[in-house]
């Protein structure tokens, strides 16, 4: 309801711009976004760059320790890190992709595609970011249903009468 | 007595709370929903949750690491 450009409504509203598609990265924006979804919050997600990635029907979503040296994983009750020399070797990226959704799994942590069902059934508003999606050649027919096309002026518009604007 | 229960025990942040509101959605007004917990995240969560949402939370509880949360749906 807005007249004038003002919002007359006093529903709360958050918009978060998810602009990462690793496994990690995929978690804060879905993690708030369904919590304040769940908390009354209107919600407005706009996936662009590697985040229009978490868009996609089938999730293939890889975490790599390679320039990332504060990622150290539980291992005989140590935290161990990665040195980069190992972290770059093929099949890396799988294994320690492999060991994390082992973790997650195991410590009741919800999996993507759950808190993205859980997003949709919420009616969080996604969209996928137009330019994105011409420049690394992806098809809206790839990704979920119920998802709009948008640029950055829809997100302004959304942004503009938001109380929290994420940017991830 | 609840009227409902839900067992989020095992479940980590934010999974009990997303459950939670999908259960009281479910509930009619002035009806309770028993949730049990194992996250103690959850404890600090389940009090924001229901100063945001407007509902109450009618009883909190822990026995042996189960946290257990009543709320009664307000809005």
């Amino acid at each position: 309801m807005t007249e004038g450009g003002v919002d007359l409504n006093n529903t709360k509203k958050m918009t978060i711009i998810c602009t990462k598609g690793t496994l990690d990265w995929a978690y804060p924006p879905f993690i708030l976004g369904t919590t304040a979804a769940a908390m009354d919050v209107e919600v407005t997600m706009f996936f662009t760059f590697y985040g229009l990635g978490l868009l996609n029907k089938d999730l293939d979503l890889k975490v790599s320790p390679l320039g990332n040296p504060a990622m150290e994983m539980p291992m005989m009750g140590m935290h161990v890190g990665m040195p980069n020399l190992v972290g770059m070797l093929p099949g890396v990226t799988s294994g320690a992709t492999a060991m994390m959704k082992n973790m997650i799994k195991n410590k009741g942590v919800a999996s993507i595609e759950e808190l993205r069902e859980a997003a949709v059934l919420s009616d969080v508003r996604m969209i996928a970011c137009q330019m994105t999606l011409d420049l690394f050649e992806m098809k809206k027919e790839d990704m979920i249903d119920g998802i709009e096309l948008g640029g950055a002026a829809t997100w302004m518009e959304s942004a503009l009468q938001s109380d929290i604007n994420l940017y991830m | 007595m609840a009227d409902a229960t839900l067992d989020a025990k095992g479940l980590n942040c934010p999974l009990p709370i997303l459950k939670a509101k999908k259960a009281l959605k479910e509930l009619a007004n002035g009806q309770t929903l028993e949730i049990l917990a194992t996250d103690p995240g959850s404890v600090k969560d389940f009090e924001a949750f229901t100063r945001t949402t407007g509902n109450k939370l009618v009883e909190t509880g822990e026995d042996g690491g189960v946290y257990r949360f009543v709320i009664e749906r307000v809005a």
